[in-house]
């Protein structure tokens, strides 16, 4: 694997760390042991690589979106990982979490979700391994990624509703802990975002960074040169570090993360980057939305994906060192994203993916660009249809 | 602000079982909330006083509820430092770590002393986190109350037990704060490991809900820490009904030989 950001206690700068009870140490510490010996076993990696090729489907395609890129004169490249199985690159991960909780004895898997993407990824690990599954989702995010609710049922997962907070994805995350310190002798907590205490965001941006080394392998293949920008959304960011780790070393490549300005920057968004300071959530210290008592934010976005007050630490140790960017774009710019997608490609693609397109759009921009296409947008078409005139 | 584990040894050495209510900052109001302290103080060695926070993952519903109440009410973290008045009784701040973080370590343990607190319970601050915000609270005097999990392995009860001034908190099972049907069979079992890790008294809490438990869990410990079914009474009843459950839990713990 490439040069690794991560320190051995979990620190990406100042940023990262283990904030959590003591109950749940043992078992991060167990995770951590776990991985780093799984990560240097040939027989892991073989397998590993097997279902990443046979179930995901990878490699990914990297597509030059010609009529796309005409729209915003640049030559834009596409990442497709609304291409692997279950339409996001949610499954790089918890396949490979998966196949870890089993190495590790685990008998029972659970995760959060969101936009239902992670969800839906998870519950499909659990039934090719033969474990059960629960999955914890915001109430209100439920209601519009209703789809995604009923393929995790199909998928023979359980779904419990969170209707604490702001019943979004903050609050299924909360309620994943406690069932986690409850059952953590038999129980492994698929995190599906580069979030969490130590060792998750660094577990989760290793299985991602698959989508960066193909895609970087792929862009000097067909375009003959490395990219003068690299392009992803930024919710948690798993999709972002992914891509961004390919190119880490690469000085002249500059990367670029849009979050979710939601209504706007100064009213309700999803920007933990643009808009957050420091603190402590969810076991990590990151930026974060709060007020001036350290009480998190409600985020806002019209994608259940980036409707998240923090971020994690890798982004915001990359923001504070310069190596990436970060930008914003609103829910109406990603609506607009969206749309230009659909209309030049043929692509529907995911809202949260649709900020990163927005970004292109509203930026002028020349030279080479990949962009991280992170997952389809069936999930999106209800929430599209209601805004439709 | 009293010296914690003087106060709470004190009571120990006189053959008596400590007894600690959690309440919850700014329950049931902002107006009413001093006087809950003062009911429940009534009955208690210590009292344990939350600090309303967003995303509270070590809580079950009952408290959690009592959270996001006190929070809509107006209630934040550091404003329950403001309404707090003096008490005979030691106070303790349970408070997750971003409050703190975000105000400031020092400040943090500045305000908390001038509102009276003794000392500092952060569920979510393990030890390899702490160690600067508890060179802090010394230099404040604020005692610190570290707690030991079930999973904890002997080499980390030794070095969490260590980092203590006021009391060790065993958790009593592996789960989140709320009322049970019983005690945890694993409560006896992490007291006896702490003890041998430590001369501070050894308190048992989560899941602690009624006199009956609270006998069980002293047969082995020094004391326990009641919450979940303290907050139920004082939101569904008022203080009143919190301060006769404890007078009950206080008479049975004195029963005990």
């Amino acid at each position: 694997m490439k040069t690794d950001p991560v320190s051995s206690a979990g620190w990406f700068g100042d940023f990262g760390g283990r904030y959590v009870p003591e109950a749940l140490i043992g078992a991060l510490e167990e995770l951590d042991d776990a991985w780093n010996a799984a990560r240097s076993d040939e027989a892991f990696l073989h397998d590993l690589g097997a279902l990443h090729r046979d179930v995901v489907g990878r490699p990914t395609p990297l597509y030059e979106a010609e009529r796309f890129s005409q729209r915003v004169g640049a030559r834009v490249f596409l990442k497709r990982e609304d291409l692997a199985h279950t339409g996001a690159h949610k499954i790089n991960n918890t396949l490979g979490q998966v196949l870890l909780a089993r190495r590790m004895g685990k008998s029972r898997v659970i995760a959060e979700t969101g936009a239902g993407q992670h969800g839906v990824a998870t519950a499909t690990a659990a039934a090719f391994f033969g474990l059960p599954c629960v999955v914890y989702m915001g109430a209100t995010d439920m209601r519009r990624q209703h789809l995604n609710v009923v393929r995790m049922q199909m998928l023979g997962a359980e779904v419990v509703g969170v209707e604490s907070g702001s019943a979004t994805l903050k609050d299924a995350i909360n309620e994943a802990l406690r069932d986690w310190v409850t059952n953590v002798e038999t129980t492994h907590y698929v995190i599906g975002s580069v979030v969490g205490p130590h060792p998750y965001p660094e577990l989760v941006a290793s299985l991602q960074s698959v989508i960066g080394d193909e895609a970087r392998a792929q862009v000097v293949e067909v375009a003959g040169e490395l990219p003068t920008e690299v392009v992803a959304c930024v919710g948690g960011g798993s999709n972002a570090i992914g891509l961004f780790r390919g190119f880490y070393d690469d000085a002249g490549v500059r990367l670029v993360g849009v979050e979710a300005a939601g209504e706007g920057l100064d009213r309700r968004n999803g920007a933990s980057i643009t808009r957050g300071r420091p603190g402590v959530l969810h076991g990590a210290r990151s930026l974060l939305l709060q007020d001036d008592q350290g009480l998190i934010a409600h985020a806002h976005s019209i994608s259940a994906g980036l409707d998240y007050p923090g971020v994690g630490p890798e982004h915001s140790w990359l923001a504070s060192t310069g190596r990436a960017t970060y930008v914003t774009a609103t829910d109406d710019e990603a609506v607009a994203g969206f749309k230009a997608l659909a209309e030049t490609e043929g692509i529907l693609p995911a809202l949260e993916t649709s900020h990163a397109l927005a970004h292109l759009l509203s930026n002028a921009s020349s030279g080479t660009v990949v962009l991280g296409l992170s997952g389809r947008g069936d999930k999106d078409v209800e929430t599209l249809a209601e805004l439709a005139p | 602000m009293t010296d914690l584990r003087a106060h709470l040894e004190a009571a120990t050495r006189s053959g008596r079982k400590l007894l600690v209510p959690y309440v919850m900052g700014g329950i049931p109001d902002r107006v009413g909330f001093p006087s809950v302290v003062e009911a429940v103080s009534e009955y208690a060695d210590a009292v344990e006083v939350g600090l309303p926070f967003s995303d509270p993952l070590m809580d079950g519903p009952v408290i959690a509820a009592a959270g996001e109440r006190a929070i809509a009410g107006g209630v934040g973290p550091l404003d329950v430092l403001d309404l707090l008045a003096r008490t005979a009784t030691p106070l303790l701040a349970m408070t997750y770590y971003n409050p703190i973080h975000s105000v400031g370590e020092g400040d943090f343990c500045a305000r908390a002393v001038a509102a009276g607190i003794s000392g500092l319970i952060v569920p979510d601050l393990p030890v390899e986190e702490s160690t600067r915000l508890r060179a802090l609270a010394a230099d404040h005097g604020l005692a610190w109350i570290p707690l030991v999990a079930p999973t904890s392995s002997s080499q980390r009860i030794e070095a969490i037990a260590a980092t203590g001034t006021g009391f060790v908190y065993a958790v009593s099972t592996m789960g989140v704060t709320g009322v049970r049907e019983s005690l945890s069979e694993r409560a006896a079992a992490v007291v006896e490991r702490c003890r041998a890790a430590t001369d501070l008294p050894v308190l048992v809490g989560i899941g602690v809900s009624s006199a009956e438990h609270a006998v069980a869990a002293c047969r082995s410990a020094d004391g326990v820490v009641i919450g979940s079914a303290v907050v139920a009474r004082v939101m569904d009843e008022g203080a009143g009904s919190a301060s006769e459950f404890l007078k009950g839990v206080r008479s049975a713990l004195d029963r005990l030989p």
